[in-house]
């Protein structure tokens, strides 16, 4: 058996092997739970319920997307242009950690103003989080996935420290928590009533504007160019490490807006579990979308359903909703193959 | 040279037989009807354009395609299609024009690998090693097993993937344009290597383009076009021009140019030299004067400097000491981009790893320098226009493609040097830079560049021609430099010297008498 690459693969060959991959994640998911004592069929019936049978179940679902759209773009931008940022998870903190600065009572001003300044406020903190290890990769050749991997844990624990120390809500009852943002800092629910903010419509926006860079603007050309050959992209004039800085300020941003939207749409303040690794999880999303921002917002979505259904399931059918852990990172596994055989032919010898 | 005679071979019969072998990539073909038989002892040289089908061919004999039609014969028995082992373990060796070496491996792992189990390859060594040692000697191939593959020339990465083949007991070697990359003492080597390997009854495929090479070294030649075998001559009864003419399917002349008064001098180096980063030579105190109206040929043996000039005008290192001037006014901050916005047209070396992006498609490629200047407006990039541009160069240009959406991995060379061409000369450039413009193009698409590069003169362009080929530079040359060692012998007029005296310059020679200030005559 061998590999033999397809010189222009039709639109069957790079449809398929996705969607075959999607499918082999749901049998392997079916075995599991038939292992763990469930009933396969019942148990999917469960997580679509989970995620998608009532209003409440997609409004939760929605929300649970958010992050993962913002977190997908980041990493899919960086990505395109073979930046590693692995760091997604800090950046995201480091949006957060600014919006409850600012929006606690440091800006006073009326939300329609003060809104949109935090965005941009959280987009600069991340954006400066990405720009060390970028500068690091272009000046001195140092790895940038060893250095955004391990400030994510560096920064975690400076946010820890924060939250025990200078953040720490004085009203809290000893609990490492922020004190809650002003109501003006607070994105309004896009329909009164319902949980479902706009940092949703935010992250549809960015994944459209993302999608308009990439194809549209000289930015995106020049991103893409960096990423397939930067050799040939220096020679041909394009500033390539400016690029690889402009990718770097780009990404870093729409994870600290990932921070902005959980905080000020959804937590309201910050604490050390805002998010169970949404940053990481923007890998995996990205990975599934094939670096597509629209892709991004579908793969964010169907994560998201997987998380929320399971954590439902769980609960109706005793089966650990770890099963939802395994789904994913078999569906990454499963999608890396299949990105392999939509480019590749699988030859008999 | 030492060959069976016809009754020998009719009697041993055929080593390797193809079948009227058909293969297609979606509209395009790339081999049609294609029969031939290979005897033992024999050199068959396979001849033709870029893209007329030769590597896809060897790749079908070698089973990395499957063919559409036809079937091939190994000593008799048919091969399964598609199955590198099978002519690997019948007794096919393949040596590809881009290695496929592992750099951190010694040679005799190198060689080891893939035949000998991993377990057994480590008990062995010494024996392995042994026998490298004594095919090393018996085929002239000076290599030693124990060096790093990674520390290697590309001449004795060639000899450590011909080792390869025979240590596996290859009965049919096969050579993919092997002297491409090879100094012109390499190649010698080489040969001398191959007429050893036939005399033990050996039998060879040699690809290229190269004439003389052909000439020097088969026994019958086939001419491929378009993907069909439209030739089959013996050696000794045909000639250069005959295998020309076949090849391309015309009479080749070649490109002399009228001579052209000299204009003024467009781009000026003054006592120009570059930092030293440790691998290439850099250049020392270099003067020369590119004049409008002229191409300006820089010859010298590879290695000598060729790189930093190219690179220097390219933009892509600056000076450490001296001026560069264009149109007599000093440059300042020196780039890539600089070059371009001057004037300066740029024909890389590599057109694969640095004049094009393999997955861009031809209108991406095409704007790759002017995307900024020529299809944007406030960032944002005018698609219409660009790939208007692109089908104007593959118009004017004769790039052969599907269309300006192809990605440019799945040209042949010569068109993709035509999109460079194209691309660059489209803005009419003062300056022109053609650094190994036509190194791995055929013979149509040589002549191509080279009356494009003509073109260019005649409008009153300065053209440096960077080329390892004396023949090309004294050719196609207004006035020849010689460059050794990082540093420029003056100025010769064309018709000045002879090839030897050239030669000298390039051995080194001269250069001493030259005065402090540059190498103005003394």
């Amino acid at each position: 058996m061998r590999l033999e690459p397809i010189a222009a693969p039709s639109w069957q060959r790079r449809l398929i092997p996705p969607a075959a991959a999607i499918l082999a994640t749901f049998v392997i998911a079916a075995l599991l739970a038939q292992i763990a004592g469930g009933n396969p069929f019942s148990i999917f019936g469960l997580i679509l319920s989970g995620a998608l049978g009532s209003k409440f179940a997609i409004l939760e679902t929605l929300n649970r997307a958010t992050p993962l759209i913002f977190t997908g773009l980041a990493v899919a931008v960086a990505f395109r242009a073979k930046l590693w940022n692995i760091g997604a998870e800090a950046q995201l903190y480091a949006g957060a950690v600014v919006t409850v600065v600012l929006g606690t009572g440091a800006l006073a001003l009326p939300a329609p103003l003060l809104l949109p300044l935090l965005a941009l406020a959280a987009m600069v903190a991340g954006a400066g989080l990405l720009l060390g290890p970028a500068l690091l990769k272009t000046r001195l050749g140092v790895d940038e996935v060893v250095t955004t991997l391990l400030f994510n844990f560096i920064f975690l624990l400076f946010v820890s420290y924060l939250l025990e120390g200078p953040l720490k809500d004085p009203m809290g009852m000893g609990w490492p928590k922020s004190p809650r943002l002003n109501p003006e800092a607070r994105l309004p629910r896009v329909v009164d009533g319902l949980r479902l903010h706009w940092g949703f419509a935010l992250a549809l926006i960015s994944a459209v504007a993302i999608w308009l860079i990439n194809t549209r603007t000289t930015l995106g050309y020049e991103m893409r160019a960096v990423g397939q050959n930067a050799e040939a992209a220096q020679f041909a004039g394009i500033p390539v490490t400016k690029v690889i800085l402009k990718t770097a300020l780009l990404s870093g941003g729409l994870a600290g807006l990932a921070g902005y939207s959980e905080v000020a749409g959804l937590k309201g303040a910050l604490t050390l579990d805002l998010s169970p690794g949404f940053g990481y999880t923007g890998i995996v999303v990205a990975m599934l979308a094939l670096l597509h921002p629209i892709g991004v917002v579908f793969a964010a979505l169907f994560v998201a359903a997987i998380f929320v259904g399971a954590d439902s399931m769980s609960r109706a059918a005793g089966v650990p909703s770890y099963l939802a852990d395994i789904m994913l990172a078999s569906a990454l596994l499963l999608m890396v193959l299949a990105i392999l055989l939509s480019k590749f032919r699988l030859r008999r010898d | 040279m030492t060959t069976p005679s016809m009754a020998q071979r009719a009697a041993n019969g055929p080593v390797l037989r193809l079948k009227e072998i058909t293969k297609r990539f979606g509209p395009v073909t790339a081999n049609e009807d294609v029969s031939f038989d290979l005897f033992p002892g024999e050199v068959i040289a396979l001849l033709g354009e870029n893209g007329a089908g030769k590597t896809t061919l060897m790749n079908i004999l070698f089973g990395q395609y499957t063919a559409d039609a036809g079937e091939v014969e190994l000593f008799g028995a048919t091969l399964p299609p598609g199955a590198p082992r099978a002519a690997l373990d019948g007794g096919v060796g393949m040596v590809h024009q881009h290695f496929t070496l592992a750099d951190n491996l010694t040679v005799w792992e190198n060689i080891t690998l893939g035949v000998e189990p991993l377990f057994q390859m480590r008990l062995n060594s010494s024996a392995a090693r042994a026998r490298i040692r004594s095919l090393s000697e018996r085929f002239h191939l000076k290599v030693d097993p124990n060096a790093k593959v990674g520390r290697l020339t590309v001449g004795e990465r060639q000899r450590v993937e011909i080792l390869k083949a025979l240590y596996r007991d290859a009965r049919i070697l096969i050579l993919d344009e092997p002297t491409a990359v090879l100094t012109p003492q390499e190649s010698d080597a080489l040969f001398a290597t191959l007429r050893e390997a036939i005399g033990q009854g050996l039998s060879v495929i040699f690809i290229s383009h190269k004439l003389h090479e052909v000439m020097a070294i088969s026994d019958r030649v086939l001419v491929l076009r378009h993907g069909r075998l439209v030739a089959e001559r013996r050696t000794a009864q045909t000639s250069r021009d005959e295998l020309a003419s076949l090849m391309v399917g015309a009479d080749v002349k070649p490109a002399r140019f009228a001579p052209n008064a000299a204009g003024p001098a467009l781009l000026q180096l003054q006592g120009v030299s570059t930092p030293d980063n440790g691998a290439a030579p850099r250049l020392r105190n270099v003067t020369l004067d590119l004049a409008a109206g002229q191409i300006t040929g820089l010859a010298g043996v590879s290695g000598n400097g060729q790189a930093a000039l190219s690179d220097l005008i390219s933009g892509l290192i600056t000076t450490q000491s001296g001026q560069i001037r264009i149109h007599g006014r000093e440059i300042g901050a020196w780039s890539p981009r600089k070059a371009v916005d001057a004037g300066i047209a740029r024909i890389p070396e590599d057109r694969h790893k640095t004049g094009t992006i393999a997955d861009f498609d031809l209108t991406e490629n095409a704007i790759l320098e002017t995307y900024s200047t020529r299809f944007a407006r406030r960032g944002w990039l005018d698609w219409r226009a660009a790939r208007q541009f692109a089908k104007d160069l593959i118009a004017t240009y004769d790039v052969r493609c599907p269309g300006p959406d192809t990605r440019i991995r799945l040209l042949s060379g010569g068109n993709m040097q035509k999109l460079i061409l194209g691309r660059v000369l489209e803005l009419a450039p003062d300056i022109i830079l053609a650094n190994q413009p036509v190194r791995g193009l055929d013979i149509g698409a040589v002549t191509y560049v080279h009356e494009q590069l003509a073109k260019a003169r005649a409008r009153g362009a300065a053209v440096l021609l960077i080329s390892e080929d004396l023949d090309e530079i004294m050719q196609l040359s207004d006035v020849i430099h010689v460059i050794s060692e990082g540093r420029l012998s003056p100025g010769f007029p064309r018709g000045s010297q002879q090839p030897e005296d050239l030669g000298a310059w390039m051995a080194g020679h001269g250069f001493d008498t030259m005065t402090a200030e540059g190498p103005h005559a003394p």
